[in-house]
């Protein structure tokens, strides 16, 4: 696996060619609606009830970050009490190491891994490649973006701009080079194409002594890691092999046992669009005789601190990687996510990725804007996460810092008429006697409006001439 | 009672018919309108491309120019949206801004809310003949939470045949310096409204918010299409006797 984000042009370049993308549209549009009516309808069963949920989530998750230090300690004092061992990791690079280390210790060149965001995020993958350990997927939809050389574009279904025709050309070409290769005559039906991921898999799980997963959460006076899936796939690796190997952002903690009866209700629904998910796993450092008999734990920082120090971008920690900012807003259904240049894509990938990785970089400032500031995001975030106040917060940042020189001269132009009501009326003035010379297409940045859409006409009055004269006429 | 009318710089500058409707219609229910002459801008768009310090400063103007009204009144969502959703988050805590704004927000108010909950009217007696759908506006939709208002504002409107909007609470791709800023999604986005509103078969679309309506009238009017764009104050304007703009027909808003 050699696919990187990097090269991938800032937002509204590499969006210009997505929404292009006759195909990806197509996908993108079916998969998302698909998905956002059954979230739709599964919330709505819930009534008032699911605004209590998403407040008690909300202030579970807040509560928690203020007090991160403390249960940080208690998670890893729970962990190494139940026999697991805890690495704490500073960023990606420090990450990558611990585990390459681990897997070296088991002797072992092949892992396999449950669906995780933080080791795509650390790069995981590649790192292990470097060491010559394999690192196999086992999500279904992470499979196909490792078979087909691609990268993920979406956080819970990652394989989602692809269409199942694609599939099956990416399990035809690709499955026999990775192992167990897929059935002649394999057709595009859902059916024979998942058939043929799990033959695949199967041999996989059952030769393979190392796993490496994320958690969607870490229990902090229990020390158990939770995982919650649809495939299956996670148990097997999960219960399969000697060694488990879980990395998992600091910012996954929960207090306690029970607080997880608040997220188990909150998660499948946004997520999956379903009341509970097929296969939800538990584990709790090491069971003698049953399941992974050496667990490591690897707590992941990699920017989480920087973010909790900002007042206002911290809520983005709340975020439990549902999805349904992504499948609700509009940008993203017309875009996908590699648009996006982050394993984060979404709305809520353009508050995380510039906060965790810093706005430096041309790309990463181009994401506060890659939103019309719908507000569609917040309105379905189970976490309650105010996305679009996030969003003009780091843009407030984008502003403050150097360059940027065009707009704000113009801003500063703007602010200039818009302060004074003679400047204004000037203004105003000039454009009514001007009104007959406006081109149907205009040059600079006034062009991107005019590519597709016609300008108003400029009236010969403005509402305060008008007003000014009704006045005098009045007397 | 007595209405200061904030027109917006937008209606001002682009849409005075808009702002000539919310006059003839607040003195038509016999009601005072006044336009305090300090008004600018509510520095919605400079708060949401990121420049925070202009945007204060533009709310200080806001609260000096209103700070004596009884009510203010707001024809276009986003913008009452800005001072009642934004401007508690400019001054900082305990400032004087934020005091004022603290007092002036629950004042100020969209249109449609006025109407309806001020006034306590969804049957202005308007006449519109015409087959009209309405988009509800974003900010309207999420941050005012205006509801079903403007639907039964429009379903009092005698001649008015309302038809629903497919995908209606989707946004139309506007979103203020979003609309050049990501011109290619944002023009993908108005092409899906603009589809949606040609399919519903109507004459008319209409909405509470200016400039998303020239966002989706400019595409409308580039398609060629054949349907036209109108803020809701002209449709509630309008009467058997004067039309829609007054005692002539004239050019409707950013078609």
């Amino acid at each position: 696996m050699s696919a990187t984000f990097l090269g991938i042009p800032p937002f509204p370049e590499a969006a210009e060619k997505a929404v292009n993308d006759s195909r990806l549209r197509h996908n993108l549009r079916k998969a998302t609606h698909t998905i956002r009516d059954k979230r739709a309808s599964v919330v709505g069963e819930l009534h008032d009830d699911w605004q209590r949920l998403r407040a008690e989530g909300a202030a579970v998750k807040e509560h928690t970050l203020r007090h991160l230090d403390r249960y940080l300690e208690q998670l890893e004092e729970s962990v190494q009490r139940a026999g697991g061992q805890v690495h704490w990791a500073a960023d990606a690079a420090e990450a990558n190491e611990i585990v390459t280390r681990l897997v070296k210790a088991t002797g072992e060149t092949d892992v396999v891994k449950v669906k995780s965001m933080a080791t795509q995020e650390i790069e995981l993958n590649e790192a292990l490649a470097e060491a010559g350990i394999t690192a196999y997927e086992t999500d279904l939809a992470e499979l196909i973006v490792q078979l087909g050389d691609d990268l993920p574009s979406h956080i819970l279904v990652p394989a989602i701009h692809l269409g199942r025709a694609q599939i099956r050309e990416i399990f035809l070409e690709q499955m026999a080079e990775w192992g167990v290769p897929a059935p002649e005559g394999l057709t595009d039906d859902p059916r024979a194409l998942a058939e043929a991921a799990r033959v695949h898999l199967r041999e996989r799980f059952l030769r393979t002594r190392t796993a490496i997963s994320g958690a969607n959460f870490a229990v902090a006076d229990s020390g158990t890691l939770v995982v919650l899936e649809s495939e299956g796939n996670g148990r097997m690796c999960l219960t399969l092999p000697q060694t488990l190997i879980s990395v998992v952002g600091i910012e996954k903690i929960v207090p306690t046992w029970s607080d997880l009866e608040v997220f188990m209700q909150l998660l499948p629904r946004s997520s999956t669009g379903e009341r509970m998910n097929p296969y939800t796993s538990t584990w709790t450092g090491v069971t003698p005789g049953d399941g992974p008999q050496e667990f490591h734990l690897v707590l992941l920082d990699n920017g989480r601190t920087d973010v909790l120090a900002d007042t206002v971008g911290r809520q983005a920690l709340r975020c439990i990687r549902c999805s349904a900012c992504l499948n609700t807003c509009p940008v993203y259904e017309r875009t996908g996510g590699h648009a996006y240049g982050s394993v984060y894509p979404g709305p809520i990938g353009a508050i995380l990725t510039p906060q965790l990785r810093g706005m430096s970089s041309e790309v990463d400032e181009a994401l506060p804007y890659a939103s019309s500031l719908c507000g569609a995001c917040y309105e379905v975030c189970p976490v309650a996460i105010d996305i679009p106040e996030v969003l003009v917060h780091l843009r407030e940042e984008v502003a403050e810092s150097p360059g940027h020189l065009g707009e704000k001269a113009m801003m500063a132009g703007a602010e200039a008429v818009l302060s004074s009501p003679r400047a204004l009326d000037a203004v105003q003035r000039a454009a009514g006697l001007g009104r007959g010379a406006v081109p149907r297409h205009l040059p600079g940045t006034a062009g991107a409006w005019t590519d597709t859409r016609d300008v108003p006409d400029v009236p010969a009055e403005s509402f305060r001439q008008w007003w000014d004269k009704r006045g005098r006429e009045r007397g | 009672m007595r209405v200061a009318l904030f027109i917006t710089c937008v209606n001002d500058t682009l849409f005075p018919d808009t702002g000539r409707a919310v006059v003839r219609l607040l003195e038509r229910l016999g009601h005072e309108v006044v336009f305090p002459e300090g008004q600018t801008c509510c520095g919605q768009m400079h708060y949401n491309t990121g420049y925070r310090r202009p945007a204060g400063r533009m709310a200080v103007r806001f609260v000096r120019t209103f700070e004596g009204a009884d009510a203010v009144v707001v024809p276009s969502a986003s913008c009452a949206a800005m001072v009642r959703d934004n401007y508690p988050r400019l001054g900082g805590r305990g400032s004087r801004l934020s005091r004022k704004v603290a007092e002036l927000a629950p004042r100020v108010y969209d249109l449609t809310e006025f109407l309806v909950d001020v006034l306590g009217v969804t049957d202005v007696g308007a006449y519109y003949p015409h087959k009209v759908t309405y988009h509800p506006t974003c900010h309207g939709l999420r941050m005012l939470g205006l509801g079903d208002r403007p639907y039964r504002l429009l379903r009092a409107v005698r001649g008015l045949e309302l038809v629903d909007l497919p995908g209606d609470t989707e946004c139309c791709g506007f979103g203020g310096t979003f609309a050049v800023k990501n011109g290619d999604v944002s023009s993908a986005m108005g092409a899906d409204k603009a589809r949606h509103a040609v399919e519903t078969g109507a004459e008319v679309l209409c909405a509470v918010d200016n400039s998303c309506l020239m966002h989706i009238g400019g595409t409308l009017s580039r398609q060629r299409s054949g349907m036209r764009v109108v803020h809701l104050a002209e449709i509630l304007a309008s009467t058997e006797r004067e039309g829609a703009h007054g005692a002539l027909e004239g050019s409707e808003a950013g078609s």
